[in-house]
């Protein structure tokens, strides 16, 4: 049977956990806020981005002429990943479930044979991953030092994955990211980046669409900087869905901890009662007793 | 003249979207302007001001590093690498900016994006002097 001090230590720090939870909760919501603007502005750019590849693709004919890039190499033997979570913890299923999903992938590759190789963006994808994949990890970008997340870094990202397939280190590129929905729900995904997934459509026009420079040429840019858009998205929506799991973690952290001070303050209460009958009682019985 | 529909998006945000009457482009083939009505055309941008007229006589200066046009017939869409509309933009950001491609200058050594590094910087050099203007 704890003591009345004891109970009273234990629900001061459960109050003062409560306190942290919930200030966590709200510095979540509000970078929640603008992360979700960040990646609802990049979206129209994607999209368009995608629209106008597919427009040019579904006139291109795939040769040996073809970008590698959105025709491939040919082969399907060494496979990339990409793993995006983030660099910290405290954000329910967050990074284990994106770690998850990476694994489960990776383990199917491995199983028919194929190569992996992983490079980890954000340092909790990395903890979780190397227990298992410690040498097939090739890389960690470290995003810890970056405040506002820019252009540069989805950037910085492509330029390594398209020197890795400039040198013929893969074949096929799978990026890993959390889709942001709403609040609540953000959904683990998997996306091949190389070669690139064309959305079939786009506007379809009779005229006849004059390229200047010349087609080929513009597929040649366009590739690589569609590649960085996707990557610089999965990081936007990955922030996104970051804060919103923070945020509903911390909610049921604080609801747990408001929980758990009802039930100590209940205990403390009655143990205090039930001192104080046991004084009353010993009281009464010694005066009868006289 | 006809308005058409012209939008500007950057990776970050959209820049603007509407109506508009003429928009001026730096392609690489040399600046162009973009009527409505245009033929279907695709073309790559370099670094330049892109000038949108909105209404006669009433025009818009944007900085835009590299990037897409793309024209059909629902309009005009640009994919800007980067976009920095003329209110917001200092000689103090264009130092900063043509710092930075020097410094990408120095740091390859691949003849290809030296070309590239020094183009872009000169072209920052012409925005700086028409922004003093």
């Amino acid at each position: 049977m704890p003591s009345l001090k004891d109970l009273r230590n234990r629900i001061a720090s459960v109050k003062a956990t409560q306190k942290i939870t919930k200030a966590m909760q709200m510095v979540a919501a509000a970078k929640l806020r603008r992360a979700q603007m960040a990646a609802e502005a990049a979206r129209p750019y994607a999209q368009r981005m995608s629209a106008v590849l597919g427009n040019i693709a579904s006139g291109v004919t795939v040769g040996p002429d073809t970008p590698r890039l959105l025709a491939g190499t040919g082969g399907d033997q060494v496979h990339l990943l990409v793993v995006c979570t983030a660099e910290r913890g405290l954000c329910g299923a967050f990074n284990s479930s994106i770690a998850r999903l990476a694994r489960d992938h990776a383990n199917r590759l491995l199983r028919e044979g194929k190569t992996v190789k992983i490079i980890c963006v954000g340092k909790k994808g990395y903890d979780i991953l190397r227990r298992q994949f410690a040498a097939q990890i090739i890389d960690l970008v470290d995003l810890r030092s970056v405040r506002t997340l820019g252009f540069e870094q989805g950037d910085q990202i492509a330029q390594k994955v398209l020197a890795l397939f400039e040198a013929g280190e893969f074949d096929v590129a799978t990026l890993f990211y959390s889709r942001f929905q709403s609040v609540i729900a953000q959904i683990p995904t998997a996306q091949q980046i190389i070669p690139a997934q064309i959305e079939a459509g786009g506007v379809s026009t009779d005229a006849v669409y004059d390229y200047e420079p010349d087609e080929g040429e513009i597929l040649a840019t366009l590739l690589p900087r569609n590649l960085t858009i996707q990557i610089f998205r999965a990081l936007l929506e990955n922030a996104a869905s970051e804060q919103g799991a923070r945020m509903s973690a911390m909610d049921s952290a604080t609801r747990n901890a408001g929980e758990m001070i009802k039930k100590q303050t209940m205990t403390y209460n009655r143990s205090r009662q039930a001192m104080i009958t046991k004084e009353l009682i010993e009281i009464i019985s010694g005066a009868e007793a006289l | 003249m006809a308005p058409f529909t012209f939008e500007l998006v950057s990776p970050e945000r959209v820049l603007f979207s509407g109506s508009v009457e003429a928009v001026v482009l730096p392609a690489v083939e040399g600046d162009m302007t973009v009527l409505a009505g245009h033929a279907p055309m695709m073309t790559a941008l370099k670094t330049g001001f892109l000038v949108v007229t909105d209404n006669p006589g009433n025009g818009k200066r944007i900085l835009i590093r590299g990037g897409f046009a793309d024209i059909n017939q629902n309009g005009l869409t640009v994919l800007a690498e980067r976009a920095l509309p003329a209110e917001e933009l200092t000689t103090d950001v264009l130092d900063h900016e043509i710092l930075q491609a020097e410094m990408a200058y120095d740091a390859t050594n691949d003849p290809a994006a030296k070309h590239v590094a020094e183009a872009t910087i000169a072209q920052l050099r012409e925005a700086k002097e028409a922004l003093s203007f």
